[in-house]
């Protein structure tokens, strides 16, 4: 579950949780192109260690790690991956480009999961639903990320709870071979899928007897307003991008191993 | 028997839930563990099936040590009913529910069969034998949950907030249940916050507060210490209060059980006759 510990939002102040949500995303998006954009090493790597300052403002570090250590597994598939499918398509040779267009195939992967683990670690889900409205998305839309996004972290400590209850009858989750070891966790899925489906009608039952979509226009306690440091992220997102079509289409990007020398 | 030795525990996100709790429970007892929420309740009480290992010091299930053993193999013997029962349904009807925990044993076949059988009778759920589980009502889900870790006749049973949206009748059959359990020398744990319950069925009270224990006794001393359950946000049971509020007329402020505060009534009205 540690994956789900890197989205879940914790409470805490920040510069970087005080910022305005669609400022975030901005942001985000634009280190997401810039990482597609880029398939070398160097500049994917440069994108990695420029969240770390963000990470370290928003004291996030911690959880920040978790959510990577949870993407390792994932990350060292795509790995094996890319190198097995280059092995074959280059004519059954290691070389150390194929190696190194991997690690940065890999590196696009964890500079994708670590900017969105910052995003949901350091925005409520309540704000999200805030820009997501005020960015003129129907409120229904708004309402179900929002309620998606927030329960997340409950699921997940139902499922534990649930891991729980069927350990205590005598269930063991590490036993038999692979078929057995997935059908496992039929006992731990369908309580789960069930609870869920139940929590979902209640929850509308509850929405709807305190009115839920009675008015058309709907009106908010809180709106968002832009400050100085929603600007300075704006102002650093444009450089970034800017910064990154320039060298795109005007410089070479070296690879690591002609720097090595290889 | 439960043997819990300086117990310590701490959640990763660094809660410590328990700190320094000792606690032996002796085969055969019945205890109900209370406490305000969050005083550590379930989270010592999954100590003694090995859900959760102390960080520091030591918790004995017969002698062998729960760090020293898997979950599956202490459940053999301590058998844990979680508080909401659909945490743990899954099955298609209720007898398979019910033979889920026993395959896991490995029972044989036709022991399995007799242990539905008994199992399904005990909890009047014969009925419903082939019906899904889902389909039933909350307080008959929570009876399939009893009845599915009750088959496998474990020596201690641990029951995580029974009394749960549980109809007074159903309330009344559980306490029948529990007392016929005592009688098979069975261990019984309760972790409840229904007050009259315990006064009820009477066994003894381990109040916890903030990881710690602060009071363990029998229940009839517990319950109508005031100041002590204040301490745990406990109310007095109602018969308690009575005598408490009575006791300028001289009665005894220690009553929690029903006839035993009729019989003191009655004796107090004659000699006021007399």
């Amino acid at each position: 579950m540690s994956v789900f510990d890197g989205l879940k939002f914790r409470k805490v102040y920040s510069p970087i949780h005080n910022l305005d949500p669609r400022m975030k995303f901005a942001y985000v998006i634009a280190i997401f192109v810039v990482a597609i954009i880029f398939y070398q090493v160097i500049p994917l790597l440069v994108l990695f260690f420029m969240q770390i300052p963000f990470v370290l403002l928003a004291r996030v570090q911690r959880q920040w790690l978790r959510s990577l250590r949870g993407a390792a597994f994932l990350a060292a598939f795509i790995f094996i991956i890319n190198v097995v499918t280059t092995y074959f398509t280059s004519g059954y040779t290691f070389t150390a480009i194929n190696i190194e267009n991997s690690t940065a195939m890999t590196l696009r992967f964890i500079v994708l999961v670590e900017s969105f683990s910052v995003f949901f670690l350091t925005t409520s889900p309540d704000h999200l639903g805030l820009a997501l409205e005020e960015s003129r998305v129907p409120y229904e839309f708004a309402f179900a990320f929002t309620t998606a996004v927030r329960f997340v972290p409950v699921l997940a400590e139902e499922a534990q709870t649930i891991m729980d209850a069927q350990k205590a009858r005598g269930l063991e989750l590490e036993k038999g071979g692979l078929l057995k070891r997935i059908r496992n966790y039929i006992p731990i899925l369908i309580p789960l899928i069930v609870s869920a489906i139940r929590r979902s009608l209640e929850l509308a039952e509850a929405m709807e007897s305190r009115a839920w979509g009675a008015a058309k226009k709907r009106t908010n306690l809180y709106s968002l307003k832009l400050h100085k440091g929603d600007f300075a992220l704006l102002a650093i997102t444009i450089g970034i991008l800017a910064l990154a079509v320039y060298a795109h289409f005007n410089v070479a990007v070296p690879t690591v191993s002609s720097l090595l020398g290889f | 028997m439960i043997v819990a030795e300086n117990v310590w525990f701490s959640y990763p996100s660094k809660v410590e839930a328990l700190k320094g709790v000792s606690l032996t429970i002796n085969d055969g007892e019945f205890v109900a563990i209370m406490g305000q929420n969050g005083a550590g309740k379930s989270t010592f009480v999954k100590h003694f099936n090995g859900l959760l290992k102390p960080s520091r010091g030591v918790v004995r299930v017969d002698g062998v040590e729960t760090t020293k053993s898997s979950v599956a193999a202490l459940a053999r013997n301590v058998g844990f009913v979680f508080q909401n029962p659909d945490h743990q349904l899954f099955s298609e009807t209720v007898e398979e529910e019910i033979a889920f925990a026993l395959k896991n044993f490995g029972f044989e076949k036709e022991v399995i069969e007799k242990r539905i059988e008994w199992a399904l009778n005990l909890l009047s759920l014969t009925q419903y034998r082939k019906t899904s589980p889902f389909l039933l009502s909350g307080g008959e889900r929570k009876r399939v949950a009893l009845a599915s870790v009750l088959a496998w006749d474990p020596q201690t049973l641990i029951l995580d907030e029974p009394t749960i949206g549980q109809d007074h009748e159903q309330k009344e059959k559980l306490r029948q249940f529990i007392m016929q359990l005592q009688t098979q020398k069975k261990t019984v744990v309760v972790v409840t916050h229904d007050v009259e319950f315990v006064a009820e069925c009477n066994p003894r009270v381990v109040l916890m507060k903030e990881g710690k224990i602060v009071a363990d006794g029998v229940g009839k001393e517990i319950l109508t210490d005031p100041p002590l359950l204040e301490l745990s946000s406990i109310v007095l049971p109602q018969i308690a209060q009575v005598f408490t509020k009575l006791s300028e007329l001289g009665l005894p402020k220690d009553v929690i059980d029903i006839y035993e505060a009729k019989n003191i009534i009655l004796k107090a009205k004659e000699s006021r006759h007399r």
